[in-house]
């Protein structure tokens, strides 16, 4: 009787996410009674190992196959399917990623089990057989549902940034095991890759500057362009912006578009429809600059401008240059 | 090439999500619905595809009858076919919702020849439950990759190119495959008049499907603690630029 965690990983490095996913299995594995396991897929995860026991991991399960060199969804979901099945682990929990959404999916269609994704809290009166009660996200993190997972084995997600990863060391030993890998399931593998050129990014930027309908045209978005680059920070962008072709979709903020967490954001032009909010609530402090006082976005961010952004932004550009005297 | 679609009628909330009384349901009744984001752009993807290669995009929905709805929106844009599987009352659960969306498949392939691509959204925006179409495709025994931000086929494979937090994925599918399309891999045309008219002449088959419930249920919807802040108003117009940058100095981004 265990909680298993399935250790999401690139190539042997781990995701970050993978450690709060630990912690919470371990807190979950001790309302149970029970230990905490994890499995890490192929050979170049083995390195793994240690992190999962000062995570808590009494057993750190190793799935082996020669094919399993990079990411498979299939491959990954067939070998964890292949040990869930002989484990019969109480708790299945991977992240709440796209990786980690894709290999539970995987795990839950081949082991007809149902499956919660991005939960943000399992139910204390869980003891191991009953059916496990989660809250989980829902709508991008907009919504929330209480539901009841009624399985013999309960697959979940947990949503990232629920629990803060800390430290918990365990005597803890490895296993090994040789999986069987059907053809079939060996043709969705990562075949090639392009490394991402370093820069800031606009999940990364310590500062963005958001437009939204209200800047109008894709050439109105050069004074937000001139603002960001004074503060050594990126455009950002509504999805009234994307829709009419203005800027790429890699710039827009937002349920369907990136998530961010910056110093400032400074919303232009943008009315705060709760898709666009839940990628942006997470920013530290928040400008909105519209000239709608009454703006779903002005009453939500921290602070405000009233006015025409056409205006406004310009200012506060120019305002910039003459204290650094230029 | 052949290509079905897997659409979802979702509503279209402003700035908030309301929640009916019982708690069961969002209130839906000052909302328009919309096709779910990513599956507006698979459906996008699918007719880019088959004007390149010739074929066809049939869509696919399971929902109450409203939902055609959006399977006619689909057709303005591109679509020809289009398929309801009707439900009643609230939203099936992702187990049930993938058997059933299977056995429609099943059924429609049997008359009509193999799907070469069958596409999904990455999830689905109300639901999100990142499953069904990893569900679907297992049971019908395809390949299935999630979260295309790039799709290439010409019939015997399919190039999906997927974001990560270290640059782009990149796999190859043997066709017959599924893939789960994500938004931002193109931008869906708006309907054209022609377009239009064929939406409203278009007819929709229905597929009654049975399928049983699956192990995840509904307790209730919440809505999560809302921020409430005390806006504090920098100014008005471009006069409020120097309180601006004040602020900026303050909060350790201006240097
Ligand atoms: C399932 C789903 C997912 C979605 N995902 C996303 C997402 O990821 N990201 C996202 O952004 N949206 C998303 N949306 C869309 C969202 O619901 C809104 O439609 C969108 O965010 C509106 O963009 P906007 O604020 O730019 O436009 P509007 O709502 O039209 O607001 C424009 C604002 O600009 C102000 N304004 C106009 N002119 C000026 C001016 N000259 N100066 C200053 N202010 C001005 C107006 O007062 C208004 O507040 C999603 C929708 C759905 C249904
Ligand atoms: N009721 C439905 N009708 C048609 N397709 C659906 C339905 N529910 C989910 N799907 C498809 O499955 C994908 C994943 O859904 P989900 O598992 O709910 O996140 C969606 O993006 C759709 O393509």
């Amino acid at each position: 009787m265990s909680v298993l965690v399935i250790v999401e990983h690139d190539r042997g490095t781990i995701s970050t996410h993978s450690l709060g996913v630990l912690t919470a299995a371990r807190n979950l594995a001790k309302q149970i009674d029970s230990q905490l396991e994890a499995v890490t897929v192929g050979a170049m995860a083995d390195t793994l190992a240690d992190t999962c026991g000062k995570h808590g991991a009494t057993v750190v399960h190793q799935l082996h196959h020669d094919a399993l060199v990079d990411y498979g969804p299939e491959a990954w979901g067939e070998a964890v399917s292949q040990l869930v099945k002989t484990l019969n682990p109480k708790v299945v929990i991977g992240s709440g990623t796209d990786r980690g959404h894709e290999v539970v999916a995987q795990v839950a269609a081949r082991l007809d089990l149902p499956a919660s994704m991005n939960c943000t809290e399992f139910d204390d009166s869980f003891n191991g057989s009953n059916s496990l009660k989660v809250v989980r996200a829902r709508w991008g993190g907009s919504l929330m549902e209480a539901a009841e997972l009624d399985a013999p084995i309960k697959l979940v997600t947990l949503a990232n940034h629920t629990v803060e990863a800390s430290e918990s060391p365990v005597t803890s030993s490895t296993k090994a095991t040789a999986v069987d890998l059907p053809a079939g399931v060996l043709h969705s593998f990562v075949r090639d890759r392009v490394e991402r050129v370093a820069g800031v990014t606009l999940a990364t930027a310590p500062v963005v500057v958001s437009g939204g309908r209200g800047v109008g045209s894709a050439e109105a978005f050069a004074p937000l362009e001139e603002l960001a680059g004074l503060l050594g920070g990126v455009v950002g962008c509504s999805r009234a912006v994307t829709n009419n072709g203005w800027r790429n979709h890699t710039d827009q903020v937002g349920q369907t578009g990136t998530r961010i967490a910056p110093d400032v954001y400074i919303a232009c032009g943008i009315s705060g429809a709760i898709q666009h909010w839940v990628g942006a609530m997470a920013s530290k402090n928040i400008i909105a600059i519209n000239t709608d006082k009454e703006a779903n976005i002005v009453t939500k961010a921290g602070y405000a401008v009233i006015g025409d952004l056409h205006k406004v932004v310009p200012a506060i550009s120019e305002e910039i240059k003459r204290r650094r005297g230029n | 090439m052949k290509i079905l679609v897997c659409v979802k009628r979702v509503p279209a909330p402003g700035a908030r999500i309301n929640i009916t009384d019982d708690g069961q349901a969002v209130d839906t009744a000052f909302l328009g619905f919309t096709v779910s984001p990513h599956e507006e752009c698979a459906v996008e993807a699918a007719v880019q595809l088959v004007e390149k290669h010739g074929g066809e995009v049939t869509v696919l929905t399971l929902g109450p009858a409203e939902a055609e709805e959006q399977l006619r929106t689909a057709v303005s844009v591109g679509a020809v076919k289009a398929v309801l599987v009707p439900i009643e009352g609230r939203d099936w659960d992702p187990q049930r919702t993938a058997s059933a969306i299977t056995q429609t498949i099943r059924q429609l392939e049997s008359t009509e020849g193999a799907y070469d691509l069958i596409l999904f959204g990455n999830e689905s925006a109300d639901s999100c439950g990142y499953q069904v179409g990893v569900r679907a495709a297992y049971a019908l025994g395809r390949p299935m990759v999630n979260g295309a931000k790039g799709l290439e086929a010409d019939g015997q494979i399919a190039i999906v190119r997927r974001e990560s937090d270290a640059g782009q994925e990149i796999y190859q599918l043997p066709m017959p495959s599924c893939v789960g399309i994500k938004e931002g891999i193109n931008l869906p045309r708006y309907p054209t008049m022609k377009g239009r008219l064929a939406s409203k002449k278009a007819e929709v088959s229905r597929v009654v499907q049975e399928a049983s419930e699956g192990g995840l249920k509904m307790i209730t919807l919440q809505r999560p603690p809302e921020r409430v802040s005390n806006t504090q108003i920098l100014g008005t117009g471009p006069e409020a630029a120097p309180a601006v940058v004040d602020l900026l100095v303050e909060l350790g981004v201006f240097k």
